[in-house]
């Protein structure tokens, strides 16, 4: 099978949309000569007829929080969800990199936990709903309790010619993959062409951004030494509560904002890890939800997965002007 | 596991001869001649929460857990050790580079486990 480069495939423009990330797919359908050729037989290996598509991001709602720095509980992320809703154009997928619920030793009150999870993302009107756990759904029980509402906690799809895998670094107590889950991404990975389009999402980032705060995956390089024999790789994650781009090769990796409080920028930050303190102007300000959109390859050079984050604001939660969406710069 | 177990005037003289400077926690000297630091977790701190070590000096750090299963975990010192639920674990170290570090627990354990650190600094 012959492969288009990189650019051919992959642009990660950006928009903020501020509870999650919504990610357009726009899979070349109607590409012709060697893109659409490759796009055909990539349609082949996948089982997945190409086609454009966007799905979105959300992360980090800690359902059950409470307490300091954010007195809103579940309002950004039921605002999230309204958002989704609101699009103008319906997202094929919503993908949840982790942390829905807050941890709790207390197990009924967990179940509770996910299941307000549950009831309020059931209330997003898309076909789907894919999901990763974060250490507070499943490090106390080895992600017992999260297997029971959402499955198990590592396993991949394919959507209209993009490959999607979930990773677990939580379950395991510890920031790390584990041998057992490697051996599985490298064979499900083996079917796919170099150019293929992968959709990599987890919790934490797979490489080292602060070890110090735990913003790290401990076997995180033997993941990359994986994906690095592809070239169209996307990483998206949570865990960090703040939106952040980094590149490690030809891999992006791209985190969205909570739904819950904010981090700060780790640069110039020696101390302990402290949250963004809660703005009662500004409620929803650094929280989010991320977009995305696939877009093929039409032209050579041209790339096709752009990335909008968009913020809920003040307004937003006041209900005095309605939802209150602000474009931010590209992200590439 | 014999140690001699020395006052605490007997231990700080110990140490310093070692060369090693211990600012809290309780110390004591293996009996192969190695200092042994004693370190508590219990969510979600570490006591003590600073040590200073010599470079290239071997201590055993002894690490005892109060309540859960913690981690003790230090890529650069090469330091990734489980600290099972109410046991003691010991972790052999000798620092090959100065400066200021921070271990972290990586093993989940509540809600502000994220924060649960402790400062080793390294001196020449």
């Amino acid at each position: 099978m012959k492969q288009p480069d990189r650019r051919s495939f992959l642009k990660i423009a950006g928009t903020s949309l501020g509870i999650g990330v919504l990610y357009s797919a726009y899979p070349t359908a109607t590409a012709s000569g060697e893109v659409g050729s490759f796009f055909s037989d990539l349609g082949k290996a996948s089982g997945e007829k190409v086609a454009p598509f966007s799905f979105v991001q959300l992360s980090d709602a800690h359902v059950g929080f409470n307490g300091p720095p954010d007195p809103l509980g579940t309002k950004a992320f039921e605002r999230a969800v309204e958002m989704v809703n609101a699009l103008p154009q319906r997202p094929d997928l919503v993908l949840f990199t982790g942390d829905l619920t807050h941890d709790t030793e207390d197990r009924n009150v967990h179940i509770e936990r996910m299941k307000q999870f549950q009831e309020i993302s059931r209330r997003m009107n898309v076909p789907v709903i894919r999901h990763v756990p974060g250490e507070h759904d499943a490090g106390l029980d080895s992600g017992a309790l999260y297997r029971e509402f959402f499955g198990e906690s590592y396993y991949s799809f394919d959507h209209r010619g993009v490959h999607f895998v979930a990773l677990d670094n939580v379950t395991r107590a510890k920031p790390e993959i584990g041998s057992e889950q490697l051996a599985w991404l490298k064979k499900d990975l083996a079917r796919f062409p170099k150019a293929a389009p992968i959709v990599v999402f987890t919790h934490r980032p797979l490489f080292d951004l602060r070890p110090d705060w735990e913003w790290f995956t401990s076997d995180g390089d033997d993941v990359m030494n994986v994906l690095s024999a592809y070239d169209n790789v996307t990483v998206l994650y949570g865990h960090i509560h703040r939106d952040d781009e980094h590149q490690i090769g030809s891999v992006h990796h791209y985190a969205a904002r909570s739904l819950i409080f904010a981090f700060p920028d780790p640069n110039g930050i020696s101390g302990p890890r402290k949250p963004v303190p809660f703005d009662k102007e500004h409620p929803f300000k650094n929280l989010g939800l991320r977009t995305i959109s696939f877009n093929g390859a039409q032209q050579p050079g041209t790339t096709p997965l752009s990335i909008e984050d968009v913020e809920v604001t003040a307004r937003e939660f006041r209900g005095i002007n309605g939802v209150h969406q602000f474009l931010r710069n590209p992200l590439v | 596991m014999s140690r001699i177990k020395p006052s605490m005037s007997g231990r700080l003289a110990m140490l310093s001869l070692l060369g090693l400077t211990l600012l809290t926690g309780t110390s004591r000297v293996h009996a192969d001649g190695v200092p042994v630091i004693d370190i508590t977790a219990k969510r979600f701190a570490f006591s003590p929460d600073k040590i200073t070590l010599k470079k290239g000096q071997t201590v055993k750090l002894r690490l005892h857990s109060e309540d859960v299963t913690h981690g003790f975990f230090l890529r650069p010192l090469k330091l990734d050790q489980e600290i099972p639920a109410g046991a003691t674990t010991e972790v052999t170290v000798t620092p090959q580079q100065a400066g200021s570090f921070t271990i972290i627990c990586d093993h989940f354990c509540g809600a502000n486990h994220g924060n649960m650190n402790m400062t080793i600094k390294v001196e020449e």
